[in-house]
């Protein structure tokens, strides 16, 4: 069934049509109607699970946490300042193995206030231990979600499911809702191997000394190796049941491409207007589109970077005295490798400023005239 | 009384380690009794059994043991609840001669 929904209501469609059990989440802006929806559904009867109000994002995820040890599928949703008061509890749910489903609307950092996109609020928790999922439509949301809950059942490992405020957030779009009864067929119900109940009472997290602490972290490192593998064939079992592959990147026009930009998010589709009009005046340019950050796909990126001449990363994000984020990892993804084309990387759309076909023509232009990087950020659209 | 005696748990590969660090142990193992600087004593003649320290201990270090109650100084980290809640006032924080 196809409907027009926002963004936000896509994490909601996403929740209850993988049948989470409890949620637990607190309101933010531009995140709020995706948990006031839910709690409609709850209240309504649409969705059998326990809303539980909470005071504060920190309390949220220390409830998803609890119920996620007693066995229940648990979503919840956040953004910005609330998924950085999370921050603690993040590390809880990672290191401690709790498959939570988390939907993150992209909004930048206070101070200067702020409701607008940009990614430094989720790449801040690059290293809690969390899945990253960053979606370029509504459709994409929905089925992220589902798709996040059976690789985060199958590993024991929690997923974050990202979309840009206001460019997915409020925008509405057509999204072809799956079948419920399909939906179930590929998401069965969650049972752990191991959870808290009074009949066989435990203490999760304890005290946990040098003797036995990096073997839970080499155990986390290592499933998070197996998720890229696991990501690819859940997400082409998705594609046989619903006709939509969810794969770790999103290449376009990219086999024959001399020159691509490496982006995420909404300005992922933004780019690929822009490489068929630079198609058209004659540049040979592709998009190649970073859907997972963590885990980071190494394989599938140097796949890509290997066959072209020279590439333009593109971040939404900056990491202060160092430049954009993923043009850090692209970079170190391709370090030492021979063959790999020069990187140069940009910094544009922050706090929400709009990223454009202009802006691409403008970083495609930059770059083919530069042999490498000559600086560590280029700045797109700053008045200076 | 927790099982002091229980043999202490040591994976010898990360293998066979649950994937959730849970019920290893390490409650019954730190004896945590030792980061103690202050000791609670119970005087028996004003105890009126009424289980209030057993209730409120969050260790928890106090057993009631026929009625009266008994506190397992393994564990104890002699935090003086028990005896700022005690309404017999039978408990003392004594400091510890160590």
């Amino acid at each position: 069934m196809k409907k027009v929904m926002m963004g936000n209501h896509a994490l909601s469609y996403g929740a209850m049509l993988s049948r989470a059990q409890v949620i637990s989440a607190y309101p933010i802006t531009p995140q709020t109607q995706v948990v006031e929806l839910l709690s409609e559904m709850c209240s309504d009867g649409t969705l059998n699970a326990q809303f539980i109000k909470v005071e504060s994002e920190h309390s949220a995820m220390a409830s998803c946490i609890g119920a996620s040890v007693a066995g229940a599928r648990t979503f919840t949703a956040t953004s910005s300042q609330g998924l950085a008061l999370m921050h603690e509890m993040l590390h809880w749910a990672g290191g401690g193995r709790h498959p939570i489903v988390m939907g993150n609307v992209n909004r930048s950092m206070a101070p200067g206030w702020s409701i607008w996109a940009d990614q430094n609020d989720s790449l801040s928790q690059r290293d809690t231990g969390w899945m990253q999922f960053y979606c370029a439509s509504n459709q994409e949301v929905v089925d992220t979600v589902i798709q996040a809950f059976k690789v985060a059942e199958a590993l024991m490992i929690p997923a974050m499911v990202i979309l840009d405020a206001f460019a997915l957030s409020h925008t509405y779009e057509v999204v072809d809702v799956p079948d419920q009864g399909l939906v179930d067929k590929y998401l069965p119900p969650f049972k752990p191997a191991i959870k808290l109940t009074p009949a066989d009472p435990r203490a999760f997290g304890g005290l946990t000394g040098a003797e036995h602490y990096m073997e839970l972290r080499y155990k986390l490192e290592t499933d998070m190796e197996k998720a890229p593998a696991l990501i690819e064939e859940t997400g082409r079992e998705f594609g046989k049941i619903f006709g939509r592959d969810l794969g770790l990147v999103d290449p376009y026009r990219c086999d024959d491409a001399d020159f691509i930009f490496v982006t995420s998010g909404t300005a992922g589709f933004t780019a690929r207007v822009a490489v068929d009009e630079l198609r058209k005046s004659g540049v040979k340019a592709g998009n190649l589109r970073i859907k997972v950050f963590r885990p980071f796909p190494f394989e599938r990126v140097r796949e890509v970077l290997g066959k072209v001449k020279k590439a333009a990363v593109v971040d939404r994000n900056c990491s202060y005295g160092a430049g954009g984020i993923f043009y850090q990892e692209v970079k170190s993804a391709i370090y030492g490798r021979p063959g790999m084309p020069p990187l140069i990387g940009y910094i544009a759309g922050l706090g929400g400023r709009d990223i454009t076909t202009d802006s691409f023509k403008e970083i495609a232009a930059d770059a083919m005239a530069k042999d490498r990087a000559e600086e560590e950020i280029v700045w797109i659209g700053v008045k200076k | 009384m927790r099982p002091k005696k229980a043999k202490k748990i040591v994976f010898k590969s990360a293998e066979e380690m649950p994937v959730m660090i849970c019920s290893v142990g390490h409650q019954t193992h730190n004896l945590t009794g030792a980061w103690r600087n202050i000791r609670p004593e119970i005087d028996r003649s004003k105890c009126i059994k009424c289980g209030i320290c057993w209730k409120f201990c969050p260790e928890p270090s106090i057993e009631v043991v026929d009625e009266w109650p008994v506190v397992d100084y393994d564990y104890c980290k002699g935090c003086g609840i028990c005896a700022e809640e005690c309404p017999a006032k039978c408990i003392v924080m004594v400091e510890e001669q160590r």
